[in-house]
């Protein structure tokens, strides 16, 4: 135990180098993802049938395909056909596009979760589809969505570390590169276990404390 | 000219056709209830002229403007011809007020403090100044209803459309709110009134639309319609939802 604490003295600032790369990639994906999880929820519940279309099997096909092969086809392959990224900016498009689907399948769960007798009311009173949306349907689908959405940003902490396989030097790849040159291997991964553990339970607190408040109010 | 005026209308979904060649026209200051059994289509019909429904043939008119459910210009008639729904259909994350203020203030653009002062008002008038911050959910029916009436009252329409604006209240709740939809009539609003409630239709309707199976069967005064209907169909009806 002594020894342990010792090492992690030792060891921790070099794990926190990677975490920095962990958060970017996950805030800067989780951006990302909400981005275009928002576009393809607005496609899918447009009532323009070739939007809802694309946006159909854009979700699908991104869905069937692991984030690993997402990230590899963005860092490996793209240079082919001319775009050349640097491996964080891979990371965070690969992990944007991996997780959209998700984030488009919870806001259209919210939005249609909204009685379509609300949305008449709304538009029997004048509002154009944009205001019915962002005055009544998309406040209501909030307290839906937030709980699902919340719980994505969880994953999508951990799954950051499928970043370490295109090179980006975040947390798990920092924590290979010391447990490799130490042979420290309880040590170092029981530190990056516990690392990426304290970035995780504020996040799940964070949620179920607003779960709770969303619930009463 | 008319308020409303709809000139052979048809409407289907699908194959089914729910409204067939329907014509009349909604004067100024008139009170008009709409009667029939369920699925004859007065919903639909009613839906068609505020283009939260297409029709396939004939013109509905509105104010001189043909009602057009995928032309923009339908917001406009919108703001013109008020709609109240069977179940109220409220904002639940909004107060009484701000229901009532919502069309005013992000639809017609008018100024918050001068929607506000009116939205009061309404509210007041419809026996609710004491609820004008509560939700949706902590009212009963009865009263949901009449923030209903006032947020239709809102946009200052020329006429507002009823859609069994009782029928999925608790019997003791209707009364409250067929007389604030009296005191409209008496004040002179043009009201478009689907309803069961066949008393209300024969002390304030002005004229009586008898509809069944999409067609326009019998129209006349409320004593023609209701006391000597010349139709067997209507006859029927009645007999079915009249007390003997
Ligand atoms: N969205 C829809 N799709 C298909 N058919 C519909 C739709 N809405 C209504 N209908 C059909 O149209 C017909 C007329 O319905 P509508 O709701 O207008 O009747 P109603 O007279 O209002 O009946 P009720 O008294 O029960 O409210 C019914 O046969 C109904 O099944
Ligand atoms: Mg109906």
């Amino acid at each position: 135990m002594e020894k342990f604490f010792s090492q992690s003295q030792e060891y921790l600032p070099f794990l926190f180098q990677g975490v920095t790369y962990t958060i970017l990639v996950m805030l800067c994906a989780f951006a990302l993802a909400t981005g275009l999880g928002l576009i393809l929820a607005f496609m899918r519940v447009s009532g323009i049938v070739p939007l809802a279309w694309v946006a159909r099997t854009v979700i699908v096909v991104v869905r069937g395909i692991p984030g690993l092969v997402t990230l590899y086809y963005i860092y490996f392959v793209f240079p082919d056909f001319g775009i050349a990224l640097t491996a964080v900016q891979a990371a965070i498009i690969g992990l944007g596009i991996a997780y959209s689907p998700y984030m488009a399948e919870i806001f259209r769960a919210g939005i249609e979760a909204i009685d379509r007798g609300q949305t008449e009311a709304a538009l029997s009173i004048g509002m154009h589809w944009g205001l019915v949306m962002r005055r009544v349907v998309l406040p209501q689908a909030v307290r839906v969505a937030l709980p699902p959405y919340g719980s994505t940003m969880v994953m999508l902490l951990k799954d950051s570390s499928l970043a370490s396989t295109i090179t980006v030097a975040d947390l798990s790849l920092q924590g290979k590169l010391l447990a490799s040159s130490t042979f420290e291997n309880t040590t170092v991964f029981t530190l990056v276990a516990l690392i990426y553990l304290a970035m995780s339970l504020p996040l799940t607190a964070f949620n179920s404390w607003l779960e709770r408040k969303l619930r009463r109010s | 000219m008319s308020v409303i005026e709809l000139k052979h209308v048809r409407k289907s979904f699908g194959t089914h056709e729910v409204i067939s060649d329907v014509s009349f026209s909604v004067e100024p200051g008139e009170v008009v209830c709409i009667i029939g059994p369920s699925g004859s289509g007065k919903s639909t019909l009613l839906r068609c002229i505020n283009g939260l429904e297409t029709y396939q043939g004939g013109e509905i008119i509105v104010h001189g403007e043909s009602v057009d459910a995928t032309k923009s210009r339908i917001r406009g008639i919108r703001t013109r011809v008020s709609m109240v729904f069977q179940r109220f259909n409220l904002f639940p994350h909004r107060t009484a007020l701000e229901n009532v203020a919502e069309g005013p203030i992000y639809v017609k653009k008018e100024p918050r403090a001068e929607v506000y002062a009116r939205s009061r008002e309404l509210l007041a008038r419809v026996g609710l100044g004491a609820k004008m911050d509560a939700y949706p959910a902590q009212l009963s029916g009865g009263q949901q209803q009449r923030v209903a009436i006032a947020r239709a009252l809102g946009m200052n329409p020329d006429a507002i459309l009823f859609d069994e604006p009782t029928s999925a209240l608790d019997p003791e709740l209707v009364g409250e709110v067929l007389s604030v939809m009296r005191s409209l009539a008496d004040e002179g609003m043009t009201m478009v009134v689907v309803t069961h409630e066949m008393g209300f239709a024969r002390e304030v309707a002005d004229r009586v639309l008898f509809l069944d199976g999409g067609v326009l069967v019998e129209q006349g005064s409320p004593d023609e319609v209701l006391g000597r209907p010349q139709n067997a169909r209507t006859q029927d009806f009645l007999r079915r939802v009249l007390p003997a």
